[in-house]
């Protein structure tokens, strides 16, 4: 196959970082936290946006996308499982916020353990009985379970049915920052952080032992359990942890958003999520980043996306998948093919 | 709480029935797909929504059928009947085809992993449904009665209506018409060799690719139907009604055995009877629930169904 460098981004990044040493490399770590960290303050220039406040398009969808399209691609990116659901985990997150919220006096970073705590039994309960399967089942019935959890919410008393749940509390400042809805580049801070640490924490699990395991469960499953590895236990590992990111997301949005209601999680947020994975590279961090990136940003900069948006993702889903399969930034090839050699 | 059940316990047997049929057809569509390409044909649940806009235009837009038209009779009756279902089967079965060139071939014949099938299947049934939602505003299109509900005859209580013996009887045999060409026919036997094993079959002289385009326009037909069954019934369809009915069929396919045609039927009426049953005890919002937990069940204590394959050991 042709190589064509000037066309694989991936690479030239990867070369200047593994060309640097560590203080290079931590300049440049930093300089980019920095600059993005900088990102709500753009508002006046061209990446204004035409309908919605700027700094709040940049928490969501932007920076919930890109945490959630994360969190997605340990399950779909690094274990190879298509979780078509991952919306559920995002709204027992925000329905826990909500209602402990509203019912309790605790505030939305004592709430955010239950809210991972809860998204994490609700992938464990969900994955036991399918993540045995193969991968068409697991797509199937996670389908089924984020629209389950949509239409028990809508027809129970507890969650207040279709009116939703008002009144979620913002969450306390944090010395001088103070969230306020008029102005959110504290929630955007936030969400950055929470990208951070989740960054960090793939990037530490894919070099150990779990990660290991999901690329040999990724690459051949039989493969993976013949050679003792047990590809349940990690398939329940990788769910969970994805569901524990999505819950977080919750819990933020819903915080942020001071109201909730069933029809915010129907199967759209799934697929649009799914279409940030696809569309940056699946498996890749960076490229999911930029994937979810532009898919966050783009239908809320041009008009005329933003009426046909899922139209355009599901188009971006079957488009990257039959011509570029490996999306904008692809994986390492050596990822591909065999497991990471700097692996400890 | 069981008081409605045990009172209309028969009318309720009937209604599931029917609801049964109309299953059993979309749900060929799964188990079809699935036993010739080991894969789930997601884009099925949109295929049937398809092919219920296909039954309502005909009947709608084609053959001017209105609610306040004279009801038909005799002839003209039939070719509405006729024609809404022809196109509505049609409309189905090219939709299938469609998907398959566009969401399956290109990756099956680069022969890439699973994962990015699966995708490109639910990015074609994303397309597919948003258009819709866009043509039609989001908003429900009803269908004229072009069948009237008239009582026949009453048994037990229940009250048997013309629309759901139609549906019972033709959707029957319908059923058994499938079956026969994929048991009997030359491209059938062709389509359960290539299940059976896709190498030997090649090896054969059988011709894949167009084994499986009809394998696609096969259970895009059977799905079609029971698009026009759906439409004969419940007289009313939108962007978003593939997502549970395609729930509950694949569920129905899973009960019968995956890959199994057999599988499909039993399936299909178990379903049928047991979600009518269901939603009279617990109430209809909570029937899509049912469905999903009856799958989930099904595929913790049997996942291979009740006539298919193994499932948990079979991997591509």
């Amino acid at each position: 196959m042709k190589i064509r460098n000037y066309w694989n981004l991936r690479d030239w990044g990867a070369g200047i970082w593994e060309r640097s040493g560590r203080p290079a490399r931590v300049l440049i770590a930093l300089t980019t936290i920095f600059l993005v960290s900088l990102l709500p303050f753009a508002g006046a220039s061209f990446l204004a946006t035409p309908i919605a406040a700027y700094d709040a398009v940049l928490v969501y969808p932007v920076a919930v996308f890109v945490l959630m399209a994360l969190g997605l691609n340990i399950v779909v990116g690094k274990s190879g499982m298509l979780d078509l659901g991952y919306v559920a985990f995002f709204a027992i997150g925000a329905y826990t916020m909500a209602i402990m919220g509203t019912t309790t006096s605790l505030n939305t970073w004592e709430i955010m353990p239950f809210g991972i705590a809860f998204a994490m039994i609700a992938g464990v309960i969900l994955g036991l009985p399918t993540l045995r399967l193969r991968g068409d089942y697991l797509a199937i019935v996670t389908l089924g379970f984020g629209e389950i959890v949509r239409l028990v919410l809508l027809n129970s008393s507890w969650s207040k049915g279709p009116n939703g749940i008002a009144n979620v509390p913002m969450p306390p400042d944090i010395g001088p920052l103070k969230f306020k809805l008029d102005d959110q580049k504290v929630f955007f801070w936030v969400v950055l952080i929470m990208i951070l640490l989740t960054i960090w924490m793939i990037r530490r699990l894919s070099v150990r032992r779990p990660g290991r395991a999901w690329e040999a469960i990724r690459q051949d499953e039989d493969a993976a359990e013949l050679m003792g590895v047990a590809t349940l236990k990690y398939k329940i590992w990788s769910f969970t942890l994805g569901a524990a990111i999505g819950g977080a997301a919750g819990v933020l949005y819903a915080s942020k958003n001071l109201f909730i209601a069933p029809e915010m999680f129907t199967l759209n947020v799934s697929i649009l999520i799914l279409a940030c994975v696809v569309f940056g590279g699946i498996g890749n961090i960076w490229g999911v980043i930029v994937g979810a990136v532009i898919l966050g940003y783009l239908p809320d900069r041009i008009r005329f996306i933003s009426d046909a948006r899922l139209l355009v993702f599901g188009l971006v889903l079957v488009i990257v998948m039959n011509f570029r399969p490996d999306g904008l930034l692809p994986r390492k090839k050596r990822e591909k093919a065999i497991v990471k050699k700097g692996a400890v | 709480m069981f008081a409605v059940l045990i009172d209309q316990f028969w009318a309720l047997t009937i209604a599931g029935l029917a609801l049964g049929f109309i299953y059993v057809l979309i749900s060929l569509g799964y188990t079809m797909v699935y036993g010739v390409l080991r894969m789930i044909n997601f884009a099925n649940s949109e295929i049937f929504m398809w092919g219920t806009f296909g039954t309502v235009i005909t009947s709608r837009d084609i053959s001017h059928y209105t609610q306040v038209s004279e009801p038909a009779t005799g002839f003209k009756l039939a070719f509405v009947l006729l024609s809404s279902l022809l196109m509505s089967m049609l409309v189905a079965g090219l939709t299938a085809v469609f998907v398959e060139f566009v969401a399956y071939r290109r990756l099956r014949m680069r022969g890439t992993n699973r994962l990015a099938t699966l995708i490109s299947a639910i990015g074609i049934s994303i397309v597919l449904s948003e258009i819709m939602r866009l043509l039609t505003d989001s908003r429900p299109v009803g269908s004229p009665r072009v069948l009237e509900k008239t009582i026949l005859t009453e048994v037990w209580g229940a009250n048997i209506r013309l629309d759901t013996v139609i549906t019972i009887i033709a959707a029957a045999i319908i059923y058994i018409i499938l079956e026969r060409f994929v048991k009997l026919s030359r491209m059938g036997k062709a389509i359960r060799a290539v299940s059976m094993n896709e190498d030997a079959a090649k090896l054969m002289g059988v011709n894949l690719n167009r084994v499986i385009t009809a394998t696609f326009l096969v259970g895009g037909l059977a799905t079609g139907a029971a698009s026009f069954f759906y439409i004969t019934v419940f007289e009313y369809t939108k962007f978003n009604i593939g997502f549970t009915m395609g729930l509950a069929a694949f569920t129905a396919a899973v009960i019968g055995g995956i890959g199994n045609i057999r599988g499909a039927f039993y399936g299909g009426l178990a379903l049928g009877l047991l979600e009518v049953y269901a939603s009279a005890v617990l109430g209809t919002q909570w029937k899509a629930v049912t469905v999903f937990i009856i799958l989930v069940l099904v595929l913790l204590f049997k996942p291979n169904g009740l006539f298919g394959e193994a499932v948990q050991t079979t991997r591509a």
